[in-house]
Parts: C-alpha cells; structure tokens; sequence
C-alpha cells in the first residue's frame, strides 16, 4: 500500500508500484490536468511538484510518490490566481492549451527558486518543456510579469 | 469547455434552448455555395445557430474547432458585436457534427475568411429583430430604437429595455432578409479589431480544460492498439498470453485490415483492452504479433529521395505554361539550376490522438478532438455500417491540430472496438504510435532552372517537382499531384516573368500522406523563395531590390492562359484577388521594420527574405540568424509582415505568426521522419525533436498592413516564408547554400 497527498488530501494505492503517477492522476483520481505528451520524460507536459520540485509524472513510477506530497495543476490555484496563472492570462499565453499546465507547473518551481529569474534562468528551466503551438515567446514574457508582480 | 461529466453534455443541442428562447438559425453564404462548388475539395452550404434564453443569456454555437487559432472565441465575438451582446452574458457552446452547419472542416486557414460575413449577419439580423420587439412594445418606430449593449434604448426618449424583456416578443417576428439589416461601421465596432482575450483561458490555466485525452464515460474501458509497423501489413498470428495476464488487462481484439483506399479507416492491428491506459500499454508490450508484411516492406526513404531526385532531373507533365523557357534558357546572358528536397514530416501534435466512443443500440457516440466532426460521422458510419446521422461526434478541444486531427482513424478504432466490447472505450495513442502511424507530410523534390536577361533581371523560371499525393489516401494508386497541391507556391508564383514552365513528375506512396500546416507551399516555397535569392546573387543585386524586380509593378494575375482555372484556395478571383501589390508591400515594410537596409551581413550573423502569397494572405519574413564558430545557429529576430486583409482580433492574429515562426523554424531546422525497411525510424521527441524554447526565434515582430479587404487566412501562412528566409539567411552569413532540410544534417563549422 502506498500513501501520499494529492493536492493536501491523503490518498493510498494499492495497485502496479511501477505504474506512472501520470496514469494514478488522470485515470484513477480524474485530475487530467495533468497531460500525456511523451511518456519518456520529453516534454514536459507530464510536470507536477513531487515534493515540492518539479517531476515529470510520466515516468515518476507510483513507488518514488509513497510518503510524498504532489501539487497538480488542479493543486496549484483552483481559482487560477496563482501569480503565474494569472500572468499567463495577461499575455494571452495559451493557443491550443495542451502544454500549458506542465509549463505553469515547471515555471511555479522555478520561482520558488529563482524569485527574479534571467533570460538564460528561464531558458534552462524552461527547456524540457516543449510547445508545439510555438508560445515560447509569451511563456518567457509571463515569467517575467509574474516574477515582477512577487518583488 | 468546462469540467462538466461529459455523459450529462449528450444532447446538448437538444436541449440547449429552453423552451421560449429565441432560436435563430441563419442562412449564410448561399452564394459561396455556387461558387465553391466549381472546386474539387469543398461543399459550402453552411448555417449556424444563436439563441437567446429568456433570461437574455446569448447561446452562440461554434461549429469550427478550436486547435490553437482562438476560432472558438474570435468568431463569437464577431457575432457578439454585431448583436451588441455584453460578453458577460454569452456562453459558447460547441456544435455537434452535423451537415445542417455546413462544412466544419477546421482546415485551410478559412473558418474567418468564410464565416465572418455570416457570423455579422446572424448577429445584425438577431439585433434588429429584438429592436423591432422593443419598438412595438414602445409603439414607436424601429427606426428610433437601438440596440446597445444587452439592452434596446429608445433614443429619443432614453427609455430601455433589457434583451431579456425582448427574447419572446422577438421570437415571433418573422425573421428579416439580408436586404433589411445593417451592418455596422467600423468605428462601432465593439470587439472586432480589438485584443480579446480567449474564452478558454482560465479552464486552460487552471487544467480544468477537456482534450480529446481527457474525455472520460462512466465504465469506460481503454485501449492501446498494436499496429503493423509497415504502411499495409495484416496480422498473421498473434499470441496474448502475456498480455492478459498484465494487472488491469481484460481482454484482446483483433481490428481488421482497412481495405483500399485507406481514407480515414482504422489501420486494424491487435487491441488490448484495460481498465486502465498504462495497463492497456504494458499489456500491449507483452503482445507477440506475427506480421504479414504488405507491399510496403521494402520501402527505404533515402532510396526514395534518390528516386524523387532524378524524378525532377527529368522532363514531366507540363502543368502551367507561359512563353518559352526552353528558348529563353538558350538566349540566356546567363542561366543557374539547383535541386531541392525536404522530408517527411510528422505533425506531433502535444496530444496523441485520442477518442472516446461508446456504442449503444446501434448508435455511437464519439468524443475526440477532431478538426471535422462530420468526417467522424462518415468514417464511424462507414465502418460500422450505420448511417453517419447516428453517430453523434462531441469535439473537445483539441491538443494541437495541424491537419494530423482532420483524420480521425483514432476515433473509428474506439467505435470499433466499443462495439466488439460492449463498453465505452477510450483509445489512447502514444507518441511513439503516433510518430509511427500518422498520415506523414509528404516528402517533396523541386528542380529549378532560371534565367537573367541582359540587364540581369530574372526572365525565365522552370520549377519542377515530384511528391507522393494526398490523392493516394483518398483513391489508391494515386501519383500525381492533385490541383491544389499545384496550385500551392508551384503553379502560381507571384512573379513578372515572360517565361514560366511548371512541371510535376509522378511519385508513388509507402505510407499514409496528409496535410500539415501549409501543405504542398512548404517544399514548393522553400524551393521558389531560395531559388530567386540565388537568382538575385547570381544577379549581383540586393535579394529584397531582386525580389521586388522580380515580382514587377503591382497587378490583380487573372491566370488567364489556365482559362482562369485557378483553385485560389476555394475562393473566386474576384473576391480574393491575387494582387501582387500587397505583396510589393509586405516585403517593403518587412525590410522597413527589420532594418535591411541598414543592417549588413556581418561574421556569421545576416539577414534572409522570403515572400509568398498563400492561404489569400500575403506574407514577407526576414529572419536574422546567427551561425557561431561551431556552426551553431540561431535565430535572434524574425520581422513579419502580413497583408491578411482586415484583423478581427490582432492579438490572435499575431500569435499566430508568433507560433509559425517556431513552427516553421522547426521543419527548416530539425524536423525529419526517415523509414527503412518499411519501418519508421523515429519514435519519440529524443529523434522527432521539435524547437525548444533556448533555440525557437527569441523575438518574434508581426507587423500587419491595415487593409479594408476582406479577411483572409492567418493559421498557415506564416509557415512557408520561415524555412527558405533562414537558409538564405544562413547563406548570407557563411556562403553555404543550404538546399536540403532538415538544416541540422548540415555541418555549417
């Protein structure tokens, strides 16, 4: 049996400890905030805080998540007031919207980190996140926005 | 779309309107209709619905997908503005697959082009109907009633009344004819031109927003399907052993073979079926499938490309003719030929397809994030037998389109396989599926010979070029170009030349071809726009000053020795003209803002142009690039200028320059799909890889023409320019004449 937290609430697992706590999220608890791009730790899509660090859930086995706390993007802010959410809806960020929880998620890491990141901080943080839609430009723009909204 | 439990949405439409509401359905585009059925591809006959609740709640029904583009929203906001309808007071509902909207077929760059007209007049129409209702309740004339944000006023008297008073009384009014409404100028406008944001964009933000991957039924099952690895293998055994005994496997299917041509049929293989994806994946793993292999076993893309080479190197089918170029080439004070060739590619979109289907007293239900919903109904239909009215397709929103989600094979294996289990199935396609088994941006080769005069001016142009069709999905056996694959960047090239020959040579498919963001104008303009900049160096003149002699003083081309047979993106000549004017413009005001002139190519940073007119909009990128000492390249800046004729919402508009330029920069630097022995190479975003954030162009300038014509396309066009700019570029910062993509293949050090 393994225990954890989901989001604060104390959750256990009982099934595959090799199974992805990308599958224990969307197909057990239904928060498909969290999304399926690779499932090799590629791109980023998967990115929830285990620990309070940023982790790809898609090859993060249940076993690694037993005692831990995991943040999803349904953990973040509900209400998406969360700076960076609410930045990413002042630069009109999203275009499709598919990779857009795994960037808030990794971008939210790297703030806590790097309250006031540079240009080449965000691009190594940012750099396992991929964007088919091309919004790399305006993810970099609301990191800014939002690290300048905490100072 | 919010988080509701989709089982509750079926039967949204009819039970969207409660009873009383003023239901609207307008008529659009008849004229289109005529004209678009002269073309081969489209059948317009397209209507949609608004409706008003009594509480005056504003029910708009998007019948267009929502891929990236911000369709969902901006066409709403159209016809929001013209009802005067406070945004506040609106919900967006999407449509189901139904031919009573017309084609929903979110592709080619047109849901605005050919909606926004109809959008307005469904809103004017609604708007002067509740005026009507207000002015016989005041018993005043109509003609002093206005209606202004949610509410009439009587403007004389400054009286209101709230649309919400108005619903039933103008319910019963019969509804006005074209003639009777008014549009509104643009100085009314209330949210066209404006930066509104996207109606999705805190569901996004907050992950609440449903995808195809997230559509979830109650005692739904999944599944993840094995499939032969070459383009046309059958099963021959299979052994499920060890699968079934994964944890959370419950059963084994057998999909059948499709049958030629493969259209949007599910490809058959061998499905195992789980109460979880990651089971259903693991029990895949475990499968052992005996392959027959098929025609296409031997199938070797680098032989292929060899084969495409010397396809072009010859002379072929002669598709467009003007003057003589065979003479003009013998005249010639001087003469330059070069090949071209870019590969297969695949659409990565950042979400594998997915469907779910449940089928249910021999009617299915689908949910997927399709970009044509009615192709979900016809293909689902065709499969199963059924009639395509009794397959109702709920779109999701979609996780990336770029035409891979126009073709919904995933979403008719999920009705197969609901059927052969008795339970709603979600199909689950992985990265590697889905690099493996897409329907592949076809691979192009371009041969081009041209000619200066005397005065060094370009004279005569030979543009050949041979590609397995998209035509072979659709009838077997396929091999040459279908019209509209010519009629992209190879037959109508912007260009006042007295000599023009274009040539298309035959090519066989090994795999499944479709459509990606821009289609045929992505090897045809990377082979034109790097062609004429080699033209303008042979020359000895400045590429942009060439580009501009070239394309001659500003003028509407009438293709008139085609008889006017020009497919013109299914639009007519007349509405759209090719006007190449506005293509005189765009590359002066993007060498204007990028600084041309003044910024010369210095130690391995420079400047790179290209121009073409494609989708109805025209389109100049200058890229700048810079090549370090170990052949390294970036991209630091890229200048845009787009003539798409009005803007509906210019903050749309832009981000989607602002993603082509990534887009593009991708295919010119990195994108490659190889196969061998019948099998793709690639697997997963490690040998696919697409442009992360340190290497995408860093700033991205979108500088549009303010232009009273009509809208155009703005979700394709922004790609074709960015590969040959780039190489160009790359040209003018090292002297190597890149002629292949992708680009990384080359060592530039």
């Amino acid at each position: 049996m393994i225990r954890l937290k989901v989001n604060g609430l104390a959750r256990q697992f009982d099934g595959d400890p090799d199974m992805p706590l990308l599958w224990y999220l969307r197909d057990t608890l239904g928060l498909t905030g969290t999304k399926f791009g690779c499932g090799a730790g590629l791109c980023g899509s998967c990115t929830v805080h285990l620990g309070g660090a940023a982790v790809r859930s898609c090859i993060t086995p249940m076993s690694a998540a037993a005692g831990k706390n995991v943040t999803t993007i349904e953990g973040l802010d509900q209400a998406g007031a969360h700076p960076l959410q609410k930045a990413w809806k002042t630069a009109h960020v999203p275009q499709c919207g598919y990779c857009q929880p795994g960037q808030i998620m990794q971008a939210a890491a790297l703030l806590k980190s790097h309250p006031h990141p540079n240009d080449a901080d965000i691009d190594q943080a940012m750099q396992g996140n991929l964007c088919r839609c091309g919004t790399y430009q305006r993810i970099r723009q609301a990191i800014k926005i939002a690290a300048g909204g905490k100072s | 779309m919010s988080r509701i439990d989709i089982s509750t949405r079926r039967g949204f439409l009819e039970g969207a309107f409660s009873a009383g509401a003023l239901v609207l359905a307008t008529r659009i585009l008849p004229e289109q209709a005529q004209a678009a059925a002269l073309t081969e591809t489209a059948v317009w006959s397209p209507s949609v619905y608004l409706g008003l609740e009594a509480d005056g709640t504003v029910i708009l029904i998007v019948h267009r997908s929502e891929m990236g583009t911000g369709i969902r929203s901006v066409l709403p906001s159209v016809l929001a503005d013209e009802l005067e309808a406070d945004l506040a007071k609106v919900r967006i509902e999407q449509a189901l697959g139904d031919k009573k909207y017309g084609s929903q077929n979110t592709d080619g760059s047109c849901s605005i082009r050919d909606f926004y007209d109809a959008f307005r007049q469904a809103g004017a129409t609604a708007r002067l109907m509740l005026e009507r209702a207000a002015a016989a309740q005041w018993k005043v004339p109509a003609s002093e009633c206005q209606a202004r944000l949610h509410t009439v006023v009587h403007t004389p008297t400054g009286r209101t009344l709230p649309y919400a008073a108005l619903v039933a009384a103008a319910s019963a009014l019969p509804v006005p004819n074209k003639k009777e409404i008014r549009l509104k100028s643009t100085a009314e406008f209330r949210y066209i031109g404006k930066d509104l944001p996207i109606w999705d964009q805190q569901a996004m933000v907050t992950g609440q927003a449903v995808f195809g991957q997230d559509a979830r039924l109650p005692g739904m099952v999944y599944a993840s399907i094995e499939r032969s690895p070459v383009f046309g293998g059958t099963v021959k055994s299979f052994n499920d052993a060890a699968a079934l005994k994964v944890k959370g496997v419950r059963q084994t299917v057998q999909l059948d073979h499709f049958k030629p041509p493969h259209l949007f049929q599910a490809l058959g293989g061998v499905a195992v079926i789980a109460d979880n994806t990651w089971s259903a994946m693991q029990g895949r793993k475990k499968l052992k499938v005996e392959w027959a292999p098929g025609p296409n076993a031997d199938f070797d893309s680098a032989a292929f490309k060899t084969s495409l080479q010397q396809t072009v190197r010859r002379p072929q089918k002669v598709v467009r003719n003007i003057g003589n170029v065979d003479q003009a080439f013998a005249s010639a004070s001087k003469s330059h030929e070069a090949d071209y060739y870019c590969p297969l590619l695949a659409h990565a979109t950042m979400e594998p397809p997915a469907a779910v289907a449940e089928v249910k007293d021999g009617k299915v239900s689908v949910w997927a994030p399709v970009q044509d919903p009615q192709s979900v109904q016809d293909a689902v239909g065709a499969a199963l037998g059924i009639p395509p009215a009794d397959v109702a397709c709920h779109v999701t929103l979609l996780g990336g389109g770029f035409g891979r989600k126009s073709k919904p094979d995933f979403a008719v294996e999920a009705a197969l396989l609901s059927r052969k289990t008795g339970k709603p199935v979600k199909v689950v396609w992985s990265r590697e599926e889905d690099l493996r088994f897409d329907f592949y941006h076809t691979t192009g080769a371009c041969y081009l010979k041209g000619a200066l005069d005397a005065k060094g001016n370009l004279a005569a142009l030979l543009h050949r070029s041979a590609f397995p069709t998209i035509g072979s999905t659709f009838q077997a056996g396929a091999d040459y170009a279908m019209d509209i694959e010519l009629g992209m960047s190879l037959i109508d090239p912007p260009l006042d030349i007295p000599h023009f020959r274009a040539e298309n040579g035959p090519a066989k498919n090994h795999l499944r071809i479709g459509w990606l963001r821009s289609v045929a104008n992505v090897y045809h303009g990377f082979a034109l726009s790097s062609f004429l900049d080699e033209m303008a160096h042979l020359a000895g003149r400045d590429p942009v000053e060439f580009l501009l002699s070239s394309l001659g003083p500003g003028r509407k081309l009438d293709f008139a020795d085609l008889g006017g047979k020009y497919w013109n993106y299914n639009r007519t000549l007349a509405d759209f003209p090719y006007d190449t004017a506005r293509i005189r413009r765009v590359v002066e005001l993007a060498a204007e803002k990028s600084g041309w002139a003044k910024k010369k190519p210095s130690q391995g940073r420079a400047l790179g142009i290209a121009a073409l007119h494609t989708f109805l909009t025209s389109v100049a990128a200058v890229v700048e690039v810079e090549v370090d000492d170990a052949g390294n390249v970036t991209i630091p800046r890229v200048d845009y200028a787009v003539d798409c004729g009005a803007v509906i919402n210019p903050d749309r508009v832009r981000a989607q320059f602002e993603g082509a330029a990534v887009f593009g920069a991708t295919i010119a630097m990195l994108g490659e799909i190889t196969a061998k022995d019948g099998r793709i190479v690639q697997s997963n975003f490690n040998n696919y890889p697409i442009m992360r954030m340190k290497e995408a162009p860093r700033e991205v300038h979108v500088h549009t023409i303010a232009s009273p014509a009509p809208p155009s396309g703005v979700g394709e066009p922004g790609v074709p320019p960015i590969p040959p700019a780039i190489a160009n570029a790359i040209f003018a910062a090292t002297g190597k004449r890149l002629r292949e993509l992708p680009i990384r293949r080359v060592k530039l050090a």
